[in-house]
């Protein structure tokens, strides 16, 4: 109340300006404010108390007992986390490079204007962004099935037996497909409408200076996309290392392939869910998001320092 | 294509928009139409599966139509199975889809124009904290969340599902971003000067404004929560609460369990599957506007 008494009498006295820096701190908190409880109730509280609980481990005698880093170091000597982060390791350096540069080839296509039906094409490739995960890796599962699949029936037709795609040797490959079907034209929207942003100026001089598409393409165009690159690079490592609802959704097709820490998201959520290892799973988690945190930076670092030599 | 035409054409303004050259490329078109068909594939598969009998379904040609036309008596089965779940799973997502992105939305907008307009402090921090939070692992969030929810007694509940989707650190961003450019000081100075206090001017004046921006937010979160899995499939128990992706998954899971017994089950994933992305389809159809300048705005200000 008093704040508010002095606030208002300073701006009754102060000249208009000032008062009006006053009135507008405090309407600026007011307004962010709604956003920030939310934003401080479902994603800082829970991080403070799975930090918490990470320090902890339940027994069948005693109950819950502090453990210190018990969780952390018994994390980093276990193979199945290792062996999945790994994993989605490999799946991010075979997956998001062609995801990428197919964006980027299908984004510079467009911004040609030689494309015809391109508005039809660019609706197309974009559509599978609207469609749920579950629902596509429900699709790809059939499509990829040895029953009713359409590759296998294929196959049949000339005599021949499809590759087993939910097999071991495939499914990364096969979850890469996936996601690459998800996301390639949500990225390539991305790239498309920053290539719409480049300054007209730029390709004049281009012509100007005699450069053909080819050359225009790779001096202007792609140096200009830099920075959504960077952006579409960050949003993949970041989902590359979270994969859960594909290997989930065809875990039921193919039981022996993918085990329950295929993914260190996977890993993570049997831990809780079906193993009650609640506090194990939060170490686990933190661990996860630690690599995701190190590896967007790296990326940034390594990036910022080329482009300034 | 030399540069000549290109000099005959600046590249400037409307001309720019409207098709950089006149000529068109066989080989380019070929090339998108080629990657066009890649992406449509799926989704022409599960038209044409939804509209098969469930022996059709196994017996013929996968990507081409059967002889018998059994769409509509696929989307009676759907619907009618296990006494209308489908229908309810239906209701359920809509009912998290649009309270979480119209209150995500309208949360966005308001914390948005305070981070835009105004200097406090800590404005900074806030703002880089919130995007920071991007990087936490979904699991990281959720197992606490959970816990934390069971302990007050809203886990199993409609708001478990809400509450998490409301914050969206990208519609922040877009926000804050459109806000930035959308709304001129000037406005707000003359709303002051005729004596409006600022949450009159926000309501009155800026909102409207805001509009284009809050249709994007409104958009892409309606979109993560109608496509969310990992949170309701932790959080919900009961199956009346279920959204239509845990629905669909546990039909699935079933189908899966009992292998060939329940070949009858198949047939309705593939109906309901394509029941559940028809009207997201036509949404992005429709609101092309949006999706675009979110997308835009998000590739050119970083």
């Amino acid at each position: 109340m008093t704040a508010t008494a002095t606030a208002r009498k300073a701006r009754a006295e102060a000249p208009a300006r000032r008062g009006r820096t006053n009135r507008s701190g405090r309407a600026g908190y007011l307004f962010v404010a709604p956003f920030m409880i939310v934003f401080a109730a479902m994603f800082l509280v829970p991080l403070i108390y799975a930090a918490y609980f990470s320090f902890f481990r339940e027994q069948l005698v005693g109950g819950t007992v502090f453990v210190g880093f018990e969780n952390y170091t018994r994390a980093f000597g276990d193979a199945e986390l290792w062996t999945g982060i790994g994993r989605v390791g490999l799946f991010f350096l075979l997956q998001v490079p062609v995801m990428l540069v197919v964006a980027l080839f299908l984004a510079l296509a467009l911004d040609t204007g030689m494309v015809r039906l391109s508005r039809f094409a660019r609706l197309s490739i974009f559509v599978p962004y609207a469609v749920p995960g579950v629902i596509a890796a429900l699709m790809w599962g059939y499509l990829y099935g040895p029953d009713f699949g359409p590759f296998a029936q294929l196959a049949e037709k000339i005599g021949a037996s499809a590759p087993d795609f939910l097999g071991a040797d495939l499914m990364l490959g096969s979850l890469a497909n996936i996601v690459f079907w998800e996301f390639t034209g949500y990225n390539m929207v991305i790239l498309f409408a920053a290539l719409r942003a480049v300054p007209g100026e730029l390709y004049e001089a281009a012509a100007v200076d005699g450069a053909g598409p080819w050359r225009t393409a790779w001096s202007i165009k792609i140096p200009a996309l830099r920075g959504a690159l960077m952006v579409c690079l960050i949003f993949s490592i970041i989902g590359s290392f979270q994969l859960f609802n594909e290997p989930n959704l065809l875990q039921g097709l193919a039981p022996t392939v993918i085990d329950r820490a295929y993914t260190p998201n996977l890993y993570a959520y049997n831990l809780a869910f079906v193993g009650q290892e609640y506090n194990y799973a939060a170490a686990v988690s933190f661990i996860l998001g630690m690599v995701i945190l190190v590896g967007s930076y790296v990326f940034m670092f390594l990036t910022n320092r080329r482009s300034r030599s | 294509m030399t540069a000549e035409t290109m000099i005959e054409r600046p590249r400037t303004g409307r001309a720019r928009r409207t098709g950089r050259r006149s000529g068109r490329s066989t080989v380019l078109t070929v090339g998108m139409l080629a990657a066009a068909a890649y992406f449509l594939l799926p989704l022409f598969w599960l038209l044409v599966s939804s509209s098969k009998t469930s022996t059709d379904l196994f017996s013929t040609f996968g990507l081409w139509f059967s002889g018998d036309f059994a769409l509509f008596d696929n989307i009676g089965r759907t619907v009618s199975h296990d006494g209308n779940v489908f229908l309810r799973w239906m209701g359920n997502t809509l009912l998290y889809a649009i309270t979480a992105a119209g209150g995500g939305a309208l949360l966005a907008s308001l914390a948005g124009y305070g981070f835009a307009k105004y200097r406090f402090r800590g404005d900074r921090t806030m703002f880089m904290i919130v995007l920071g939070a991007v990087m936490v692992p979904t699991t990281a969030l959720a197992i606490p969340t959970y816990l934390l929810f069971s302990q007050i007694g809203l886990a199993d509940t409609p708001w478990a599902i809400i509450l998490p989707s409301l914050i969206n650190p990208f519609g922040l961003f877009l926000m804050t971003v459109y806000v930035q450019s959308a709304v001129p000081d000037s406005l707000l100075e003359a709303g002051r000067i005729d004596g409006a206090g600022e949450f009159r001017i926000f309501f009155q004046v800026t909102l409207r404004l805001l509009a284009p921006g809050f249709a994007t937010v409104l958009l892409f979160t309606l979109v993560n929560t109608w496509n969310n899995y990992f949170l309701p499939l932790i959080m919900l128990n009961d199956p009346d609460l279920y959204p239509i992706t845990v629905g669909l998954a546990r039909w699935q899971g079933q189908a899966a369990a009992a292998g060939g017994a329940s070949g009858d089950l198949i047939p309705l994933v593939v109906t309901g599957s394509l029941l559940s992305v028809v009207p997201l389809i036509i949404a992005f159809l429709f609101l092309q506007r949006y999706w675009q300048s979110g997308l835009m705005t998000g590739a050119v200000k970083q």
